[in-house]
């Protein structure tokens, strides 16, 4: 059965308009110009139990609007939304304690105040009895590596700290569903790579089923079994990475290092991108073309010292994907 | 320990982190109630007709007035509630297992209480001793101290309803500022805040009665005096709860409205 099952979900909002100027503004005053705005059409999926999704799309796509759905802060205008069988906006109080949330562009810790602090409140607010509170700090604690930066006022952490904070405070009370919007914007490679294995060890360890929106396809390569795309507020691709490589991925580069004194060749049905002594690019189809067989054929120029076989990078695939759905 | 007490402690943590801002008020206290009682002072030696309070009266309410400041002054406001709705964090709020009326309630009550909590006393400790006529007079009796707690507590809980629809008209507005400046000037003058309402002309006295904002500051600094009888106090504070029911009937309902139709700014 489906954890998470959304049917038909629809959202607009109104936006203020008006152009640039004194004058302008001043008409403001009496005439608003409204216009509407389709953030959401007709969005339907479904999530298992203990899946990882990746919820991606350009900017304005709609993610966050759907996953502030999902999370009972924003009523949409149609559809239905059944998740552990309430449905957020209506049984808000008591749906909500089953999620964690954490906005990535914004903060659940009380600035002014050391971490804990802010963590006991949450304790509080979850009514999370002791043993349970203590248990998961602890795990936390090591698992994000915190015990030194708990103690420190929150306005002193940086991001990457904070971060690391914000999706601790998120878990405090055992969730069944994590929904991250955003978690490793602005995070260096390490704060990323702490941010990733943590989800992944969070998922697989406890079972805890996670949907998370990001920019960064390093994200979804490393934990998104399943990605779905949204653009201009409808989803556009339901299923996972490798589909999507074989879908764009046959398009594949070489790179190889010829020892001294050979020169390059030349292979029908293969592109040279760049070329200089010794080394050499092509890109190359692989549905078409067989490997082996042109490793061979290259090696024929002179003794190989490296050769480098790439997929295109998954920002490209996103990319070309975007451009097919014209978003 | 709840969600309530917890917010509480919080404040209180925040209140001690800043102890500076806390010093710099109970000195402006003090200074405020030094001004005002010389004014009054004044007034009283130099126009003989009799006053509807004996000066006595007037230093005890403006002294209560200063003691008491986080608690009644409608005009502070907690900037926090009002970043939450404008800057979207509202999100935040949300995803937590509580209705947001009471809790938003309860963060009201947390932040004066904090904040009172914190200049109350070191100014009742001066206030008490000075010479005279700035000296804070004793309450009437025993019975009208217990009725001044009373009809001060039922008060806050008062001015936080009031205070509650001006948060809830930024979910429309999403500007604090029109109306705070409106509900202050009005809300301000007709507490008793400037003048204390029975120095006020007939009229204006009819009107104050109209209104919930007498019931938050004159009421129980007058009850505290003596200037209101026991009976009388016992029965404002009837009026005071009818004042408080509707207040935070229709907080409640209008913030029903606002959630159904609520935004998160800036994505």
């Amino acid at each position: 059965m489906s954890l998470i099952t959304l049917q038909g979900i629809g959202k607009s909002f109104k936006v203020a308009k008006r152009s640039a100027g004194f004058a302008e503004a001043v008409k403001a005053l009496f005439v608003r110009e409204h216009t509407i705005v389709e953030a959401l059409r007709d969005i339907s999926f479904t999530v298992r139990e203990g899946e990882i999704v990746g919820y991606i799309g350009p900017n304005g796509a709609g993610k966050s609007t759907t996953i502030k759905i999902m999370s009972g802060v924003l009523v949409p205008d149609a559809g239905t939304c059944t998740i552990m069988g309430f449905t957020p906006w209506k049984d808000r109080v008591r749906y909500v304690r089953h999620i964690g949330v954490v906005f990535g562009q914004r903060s659940q810790l009380w600035w002014d105040v050391p971490v804990i602090d802010s963590f006991e409140l949450l304790r509080d607010i979850y009514a999370i009895p002791p043993g349970i509170y203590r248990k998961n700090l602890d795990m936390l604690t090591e698992m994000l590596s915190l015990a030194d930066i708990i103690r420190t006022p929150v306005r002193q952490l940086s991001l990457g700290q904070r971060m690391r904070c914000e999706i601790a405070a998120s878990l405090l009370h055992d969730p069944a569903i994590l929904f991250l919007d955003e978690p490793t914007i602005g995070l260096d490679a390490e704060s990323k790579i702490a941010v990733r294995n943590f989800i992944r060890t969070i998922n697989r360890e406890r079972g805890v089923t996670v949907i998370l929106t990001t920019h960064d396809m390093h994200d979804i390569e490393a934990l998104a079994g399943r990605i779905l795309m949204i653009g201009k507020g409808t989803l556009l691709y339901d299923g996972s990475l490798s589909e999507l490589r074989s879908r764009y991925g046959t398009q594949k580069t070489i790179t190889v290092d010829y020892k001294a004194g050979a020169s390059p060749i030349d292979v029908p049905g293969v592109q040279c991108l760049s070329r200089s002594s010794g080394r050499a690019v092509y890109t190359f189809d692989s549905d078409r073309i067989d490997i082996t067989e042109l490793i061979n054929r290259l090696s024929a120029g002179g003794e190989l010292a490296d050769v480098e076989i790439g997929s295109p990078p998954v920002d490209e695939l996103i990319l070309r994907l975007y451009k097919e759905h014209r978003v | 320990m709840n969600a309530p007490l917890s917010l509480l402690k919080m404040r209180f943590l925040m209140g001690l982190q800043y102890r500076a801002a806390a010093a710099a008020g109970i000195l402006t206290q003090l200074f405020f109630g030094l001004i005002l009682i010389m004014v009054y002072a004044a007034f009283y030696t130099h126009n003989g007709e009799a006053q509807p309070m004996t000066l006595k009266e007037v230093v005890a309410y403006v002294w209560l007035q200063q003691m008491f400041f986080a608690l009644i002054v409608l005009w502070q406001f907690d900037g926090e509630l009002f970043e939450l709705i404008t800057g979207g964090n509202i999100a935040y709020e949300l995803c937590r297992p509580w209705r947001l009326y009471p809790i938003w309630y309860a963060k009201l009550l947390a932040a004066r209480l904090a904040s009172a909590s914190l200049r109350c006393l070191p100014v009742a400790l001066v206030v008490f001793i000075l010479p005279e006529p700035y000296r804070m007079p004793l309450p009437a009796s025993p019975a009208a101290l217990l009725l001044f707690i009373l009809a001060l507590l039922s008060g806050l809980l008062l001015v936080a309803a009031i205070s509650m629809l001006v948060y809830i008209s930024v979910f429309w507005t999403m500007s604090p500022v029109g109306s705070v400046l409106m509900i202050a000037v009005a809300g301000e003058f007709f507490a008793g805040m400037i003048v204390p309402v029975p120095l006020m002309p007939d009229w204006m006295q009819t009107l104050a009665g109209l209104l919930p904002f007498r019931w938050t500051v004159d009421f129980p600094f007058r009850v505290y005096t003596g200037h209101i009888g026991v009976r009388e106090a016992l029965a404002g504070i009837g009026i005071q709860m009818i004042w408080l029911a509707a207040l935070a009937a229709a907080g409640e309902w209008l913030m029903g409205r606002a959630l159904k139709r609520v935004v998160v700014q800036g994505g």
